[in-house]
């Protein structure tokens, strides 16, 4: 499995691990939340709503490097979006602002993804009443995302070794000719699974 | 077009989840009524289909690249309300797992992609491909269709943002549309060339019967398709009209709450030109009947943008119910089909 750098500190072992996964989704909502209403004359208190999500951090022994890099993946889509504030008279506070109380829930939810795997938060769910066919389609997604990616992956490797030619308009065609063809590998993946589903007394 | 934590203020973010909640609600309630159970694996297997696609990178201008949304073409391949399923899956797990877009956003972000975007652009193709038949009027809907259903939730997004007070109407609604119109467009051919694909080789999941390609279908499929021919598009993409109505209330809903406050405030065409013959006063005078909510606001309410929005909600449901007791008058009895039952299951054992 090659795209595992997704989903990968969240089975470690810590104390944070060890909680019970509805806590840890609260807290995390919660502190996502109370950070959304903290209004802009109050900036400090967003210092104070850091410290809990940074004891956990370190607490978890989930890498830094991790976390960092993940920030720095997701912290450019924000600050483009919230640049459009720097358009407006004085508004560069507000973009320092915008971009301190965004970055803080951002590293939550990180945190939260990276201390909890996604089977448990499912768990979760179905113990709220989430409808029983979205918990499963949550679960299914979750469980063939790797292999699916995999195979685009095995697909675009395959096409870029017989082919010499790159130019732009190609490259288009040959990538879109391969979501179809995911597509379709997809949903006949999606009938083997069924009779499997069946064969072990699914309903 | 992922809204981050911390963009939405408290009222838009409760006002999106709920729409969110009641659109999605919807979907799943039609699906677990009419879905087959041999579908079901499908909504999870698109959903994790889409996030795979969402990771192929198409080359751009110099170095940047873009990838797809994938709405319009999960809606064209399975139907407006197991898109909404399948959009709203992966928007869930693309938040929880990683934070691409944030927990209090959620309802915004499944709102505008999976509800606008989605249900608005299968619109367009749908029309569209009831206009044109045939695979060119099939590729043709899913370019417009892939560009307005971008472009639409761009605009609902960029109305959420204003309306919170996050950043000012006048300058997120021309950025956030007009780099939208740009990306639509990309969005509109990869999603044109991927149903191309799949029309070579199933030319059902379309719709279509083979006989209409020139090409002919790839013969050797060693795991043949294992259900007949059509089957897939009867089982899944047919639309029942009530998920449909209820889609149409939610979007009109929320753009009538989120978007129509920032409307220009010129006077249309026919105010102007009253103002330039002068019988706009004339007209004041003489009317009939109070209006009740006068130039689209509501009375007795102090804020001005409340006061549209509250309005425009409220005009959205009064028409939307107006039309719907119409239909229910003009359209025959006998002409509305009654659902199918539920195919039954088959036993594999």
């Amino acid at each position: 499995m090659r795209a595992d750098f997704l989903d990968r500190h969240s089975r470690l072992d810590s104390p944070i691990h060890r909680l019970p996964a509805g806590v840890k989704l609260i807290a995390a909502v919660t502190l996502a939340t109370a950070a959304v209403a903290i209004p802009r004359s109050q900036a400090l208190w967003l210092a104070v709503l850091s410290a809990p999500p940074l004891i956990v951090a370190a607490v978890s022994r989930v890498p830094w490097k991790f976390l960092a890099g993940r920030m720095l993946l997701l912290e450019p889509l924000v600050i483009a979006m919230a640049a459009l504030l720097l358009l407006q008279p004085d508004g560069g506070r507000a973009f320092l602002f915008l971009l301190a109380r965004t970055s803080l829930c951002l590293f939550t939810m990180i945190l939260l993804a990276g201390t909890t795997p996604f089977d448990d938060l499912l768990q979760v769910l179905r113990k709220l009443r989430v409808p029983a066919l979205l918990v499963t389609t949550l679960a299914l997604m979750y469980r063939y995302l790797f292999v699916l990616i995999d195979e685009s992956q095995r697909m675009k490797r395959a096409r870029m070794s017989r082919t010499f030619v790159n130019r732009r308009t190609r490259s288009w065609r040959v990538s879109a000719t391969i979501i179809g063809l995911l597509f379709l590998r997809a949903s006949e993946r999606a009938e083997r699974i069924y009779d499997a589903m069946c064969a072990r007394g699914w309903r | 077009m992922h809204i981050p934590d911390g963009f939405l203020d408290a009222k838009t973010a409760a006002a999106t989840g709920a729409l969110a909640i009641a659109g999605l609600g919807a979907a799943l309630r039609q699906a677990r009524l009419r879905l087959p159970a041999r579908r079901v694996p499908l909504l999870g297997l698109s959903a994790a289909f889409v996030f795979a696609a969402q990771m192929i990178n198409f080359p751009v201008v110099g170095g940047t690249s873009g990838h797809l949304i994938g709405g319009v073409l999960t809606a064209a391949l399975l139907g407006p309300g197991a898109a909404v399923i399948v959009i709203s899956a992966v928007l869930i797990v693309q938040a929880f797992l990683f934070a691409d877009g944030g927990i209090t956003a959620l309802g915004g972000n499944v709102f505008n992609m999976a509800l606008i975007g989605a249900v608005g652009g299968w619109a367009v193709y749908h029309l569209l491909s009831l206009a044109i038949k045939g695979l060119p009027g099939r590729l043709l809907a899913a370019l417009l269709a892939g560009w307005t259903g971008t472009v639409l939730a761009s605009i609902a997004c960029a109305g959420e943002l204003a309306t919170s007070g996050t950043i000012d109407a006048a300058s997120v609604f021309p950025t956030m549309i007009g780099v939208h119109m740009v990306i639509g467009i990309g969005e509109g051919l990869i999603t044109a060339l991927a149903l191309a694909a799949i029309a070579r080789v199933r030319p059902e999941l379309l719709g279509l019967s083979g006989h209409e390609f020139p090409v002919a279908p790839v013969p050797s499929q060693p795991s043949a398709p294992t259900c007949p021919p059509n089957a897939f598009r009867r089982a899944v993409a047919r639309e029942p009209v009530g998920s449909l109505v209820v889609f149409g209330l939610l979007i009109s809903l929320g753009l009538a709450w989120f978007v129509a406050p920032f409307a220009c405030p010129w006077p249309d065409g026919l105010e102007k030109v009253a103002e330039t013959l002068g019988f706009g006063q004339k007209e004041a005078e003489h009317r009939a009947v109070p209006a009740p909510a006068p130039d689209y606001k509501m009375p007795g309410i102090r804020s001005e943008g409340v006061a549209a929005s509250v309005a425009g909600t409220a005009g959205t449901i009064l028409v939307f119910g107006l039309a719907w007791g119409l239909a229910g008058v003009l359209v025959h009895k006998s002409t509305r089909r009654r659902p199918p039952s539920d195919p039954p299951r088959e036993n594999p054992l």
